[in-house]
């Protein structure tokens, strides 16, 4: 049996006029965590809902676990767990009723396969008689994590599980996704944020629609191909401004406490840029090279020919 | 089977922790009920009535004591002359002003006619009009009397007739008439919207990624609300024999059937309903619009169909109701039995059958 | 000169208390981060400073008005933009605009060449007369930013301005940030992304209805041994014991 578990092949989709999707491939392999990386209205919910066999695509073909989207949905369901973008339980059945009804309409029972979600629903237990919809953030997303696990899916699909969440809440869940994963479960994850790119084993960059780059997220970040300083000072705004009208400057992007430079010239140097930072009256500046993140390629890639 | 079991249950807890909704399927029936049987009633009971009676004869008198009698009529108040008839709506404000000719029972005797003038407060048509209609009832009856006591003969020129309702209670057009807007509002719209809600909310996306079948997913949708409905006919039917006393003339099973049939149409079309809503409030403007409007106004529920402009007419032949409404009226009222139904009975079974398998055709097993 | 003072603000739903003796000044012209986990407290307190809820207990003033009896001068006097409404997407660019202008008392004349102006500053000139919902999640979160701060307010508060934003149109919309703020406007802003406290002045992180940190980021940063932001909320709000939200 091959090792492929998700199989996707110039998947296109329109929406009226609008190209949701425009020619996507890749494969996801056993026991992967598969990241699609891209901001909202990227494309990443409609390829969700053709892998999960909800949408037909204008073209292309694509398969879960060795069967086709198309014609044999019917085994998809049977074998895959899918948590929607949306809050998707029912909010006036408490977690227990939620989680109960999931699990039956999936042929088993929260006996059967409690083993499965045992770490998280531990978390849930002692609200389990509270209405799913008077949960916090991180809670409902437990809870739904539990109901697309019920059942012991092979492949799992989590579309932005995170988004609107909390960071200690996402630490959180990621740490879960890791645990499923050594327990071989397949993951495709969508996310908005950057820096859960990591997480993944691999990722897809996703913008308008198609794929900027497909790897693992160590080698799209090796491969950034330019230098990248780090420049911090005290007005950090006015900084900003200056930095931008250096000559010889490819792109220029605050990054937390640092603004993240790139040259176009790779041969410029940085004492270069240090007095011509100074000669505007920035004083106390600070220049190191840095490490380019996730973060730094997906802008890198998505704006090749105009960068700033 | 048991997905299909668990499913129901999720259901009737949805309905049941809504407070809204348990209002709007358990309360809201009794509710119209007794509000289109009392309330909006055109029944006239105990109305006032001013005379003035310049005769003052044996036949004027007989008159004024029958009305006087009826349930319908209190004769409280004797005006001396017309000329205060404006003052006395504007003060004591009876429901009718009967003015008797001078010498009514001369007349009445030598020529054969005399004349009697109905005064009432038009500001209100409809009361008007039934308040026009009983008291004319009531004088007719005083004609027949001397008709029958007298030889030479009279002529009569109005005798209002009612045939099947002989007390002529307006409820009894109303019960059919709620009954078929009950079913349509909780079978249509309660159907559609509880769908449309499970797309709002994102979990018909996690339902139909499961191995249920669609088949599963429709029958358990429908199932609780052909259960209420049931719930719903039996409390109007009880509701109607024994606060309204209108009584079920013809046979009980015929109109069970018949309610069944009317039941699976209501289903179909909020099916139907939720395939085409993506939003609670689509299905809701559409069930509200497109089917309470119509069955309120076209089904002969509050107007008669044989009245209305030929276009109207027409129109009203496509809604269930209208068939349903007008074969339940037979049963009910007329005690008429399964044959006289039949032509209804065949239009709703072939609306039934076309609309359940329309609907589960356009069922989507994907979200577009 | 403060634009917000809080004194002692609490705000009890029932038996829980949402937001729990919260004290703090931020000072005019700057840019405020209000961090916290879901259910910290942070919209609850918001409200309250918008003048769209009353508190339990303690004073709190917003651009000098009080937020028990003058939350007309304050609404007046404040931008507010949400992450959930923004504009009406049935509208266009340009009546959106103007729209907002009436609603906050701007002269007629005014309002079609700052109009201009805005859409000249955003590169949206070509767009002013296209519907709402045809433009891009980040255009629109730009355009509502500017209209937020159209009339000149005071204070801004943002509430969640750039969640699921890509990440450039996410750095032009602090970009416009930076403006508002040199133009004077004060903004207190609430963020899951941890880089985007680093753009702020100062930080208050809220845990269980408290602010248990409130400084700049950079000291922030050495007060808790941490390298990142991220680092210093994890280690805060780690200790939260509230679930609900």
């Amino acid at each position: 049996m091959s090792n492929t578990v998700i199989h996707a092949e110039n998947i296109s989709r329109k929406y009226g006029a609008v190209q949701a999707l425009s020619e996507v491939s890749f494969d996801v392999t056993k026991g992967e965590v598969f990241g699609l990386i891209g901001p909202d209205g990227a494309g990443k919910t409609t390829l969700f809902r053709i892998l999960t066999t909800l949408l037909l695509a204008d073209s292309g073909s694509a398969s879960v676990e060795g069967f086709d989207v198309r014609n044999q949905y019917k085994e998809i369901r049977r074998r895959v767990g899918y948590m929607p973008g949306r809050f998707s339980l029912y909010q006036d059945l408490s977690v227990e009723e939620n989680l109960d009804f999931f699990a039956t309409v999936f042929n088993t029972t929260i006996k059967e396969n409690y083993h499965l979600v045992k770490d998280i629903y531990v978390q849930l237990e002692p609200f389990k008689k509270r209405k799913a919809g008077a949960l916090s953030g991180g809670m409902k997303q437990k809870l739904a994590l539990c109901c697309a696990l019920i059942h012991k899916p092979g492949v799992l699909f989590l579309d932005e599980p995170t988004t609107g969440v909390d960071p200690v809440s996402r630490k959180e869940f990621w740490e879960m996704l890791g645990n499923l994963k050594r327990g071989g479960i397949s993951i495709l994850v969508s996310t908005p944020y950057m820096d859960e790119a990591e997480k993944c084993d691999t990722i897809a960059l996703i913008q308008k629609g198609s794929f900027l780059k497909i790897d693992s997220p160590e080698n799209i970040v090796n491969d950034f191909g330019h230098s990248l300083w780090e420049v911090s000072g005290k007005n950090m705004f006015a900084l900003l401004k200056d930095l931008r009208s250096f000559p010889g400057i490819r792109s220029c992007f605050p990054f937390g406490d640092t603004h993240h430079v790139t040259f176009s010239d790779e041969s410029i140097s940085s004492d270069k840029l240090k007095k011509f930072l100074e000669l505007k009256g920035h004083e106390d500046t600070f220049l190191r090279r840095g490490k380019a993140g996730i973060e730094d390629c997906f802008m890198n890639l998505s704006h090749e020919d105009d960068i700033l | 089977m048991k997905q299909f079991f668990v499913f129901i249950k999720k259901e009737f807890r949805h309905i049941f922790r809504d407070t809204w909704t348990v209002i709007i399927l358990l309360v809201l029936p009794i509710l119209m009920l007794v509000l289109f049987g009392y309330a909006l009633s055109t029944d006239v009971k105990n109305t006032e009535i001013a005379v003035i009676d310049p005769s003052r004869d044996a036949a004027t008198e007989k008159i004024i004591s029958l009305l006087d009698l009826s349930d319908y009529f209190n004769v409280s108040l004797t005006v001396e002359s017309p000329d205060q008839i404006e003052d006395v709506f504007r003060g004591d404000n009876p429901g009718l002003i009967l003015v008797f000719s001078e010498n009514f029972y001369e007349e009445i005797m030598h020529t054969g006619e005399a004349s009697i003038q109905l005064i009432a407060d038009g500001t209100d048509p409809n009361t008007a009009v039934t308040i026009y209609n009983y008291a004319t009832a009531i004088i007719m009856s005083y004609q027949q009397e001397l008709l029958r006591v007298q030889s030479f003969p009279y002529e009569i020129n109005i005798t209002p007739r009612y045939l099947y309702n002989p007390e002529m209670k307006s409820s009894y057009n109303f019960v059919p008439g709620v009954m078929g807007m009950i079913i349509m509002l909780v079978c249509a719209m309660m159907t559609s919207i509880s769908i449309a809600r499970e797309k709002e909310t994102g979990t018909m996306e996690i339902i139909l990624v499961s191995p249920m079948k669609p088949i599963v997913i429709i029958l358990s949708k429908v199932v609780p609300y052909f259960f209420l409905s049931c719930v719903n006919l039996a409390t109007i039917l009880l509701l109607a024999v024994f606060l309204l006393d209108v009584p079920i003339a013809g046979s009980l099973f015929t109109l069970v059937i018949l309610s069944f049939i009317y039941i699976f149409v209501s289903l179909a079309i909020g099916l139907l309903i939720s395939s085409i809503a993506n939003s609670q409030i689509v299905a809701l403007l559409i069930s509200g619009m497109a089917l309470m409007m119509p069955v309120m106004y076209l089904s002969g529920m509050m107007f008669p169909v044989e009245n209305m402009p030929l276009p109207l007419q027409f129109a009203s032949h496509i809604l269930p109701a209208k068939w349903y409404i007008a074969a339940a009226k037979k049963v009910m009222i007329k005690g008429l039995g399964f044959s006289s139904i039949v032509k209804e009975m065949l239009v709703l079974s072939i609306m039934a059958v076309v609309l359940i398998s329309v609907s589960l055709k356009k069922f989507k097993t994907r979200l577009e | 000169m403060n634009i917000v003072t809080t004194e002692k603000l609490t705000k009890k739903f029932g038996s829980f208390t949402a937001v729990d003796h919260i004290s703090f000044q931020v000072a005019r012209g700057e840019i405020f981060g209000f961090l916290g986990a879901n259910g910290a407290g942070k919209t609850t307190a918001m409200r309250m400073l918008c003048g769209l809820s009353k508190p339990t207990s303690g004073t709190g003033s917003v651009a000098g008005f009080d937020i028990y009896r003058q939350t007309e001068d304050i609404k007046r006097n404040i931008g507010y933009m949400s992450q959930k409404f923004s504009l009406y997407e049935d509208l266009t660019v340009r009546e959106n605009i103007r729209l907002y202008g009436g609603i906050y008392g701007i002269k007629e004349k005014e309002i079609k060449p700052r109009t201009d102006s805005l859409l000249d500053e955003l590169g949206f000139l070509s767009e002013k007369n296209s519907l709402v919902k045809s433009l891009p999640l980040g255009w629109k979160q730009k355009l509502s930013f500017s209209v937020a701060v159209f009339h000149d307010p005071g204070i801004v508060f943002l509430d969640e301005p750039t969640g699921g934003v890509d990440p450039s149109t996410r750095r032009q919309f602090w970009e416009l940030i930076y403006k508002a703020a040199d133009r004077g406007i004060t903004v207190f802003v609430t963020t899951h992304y941890m880089d985007e406290a680093e753009y702020c002045d100062r930080v208050s992180i809220m845990v269980d209805g408290r602010i248990d940190a409130l400084d700049s980021p950079g000291r922030l940063r050495e007060q808790y041994e941490s390298k990142t932001m991220d680092g210093v909320f994890q280690h805060l709000a780690r200790n939260a014991t509230r679930q609900a939200d």
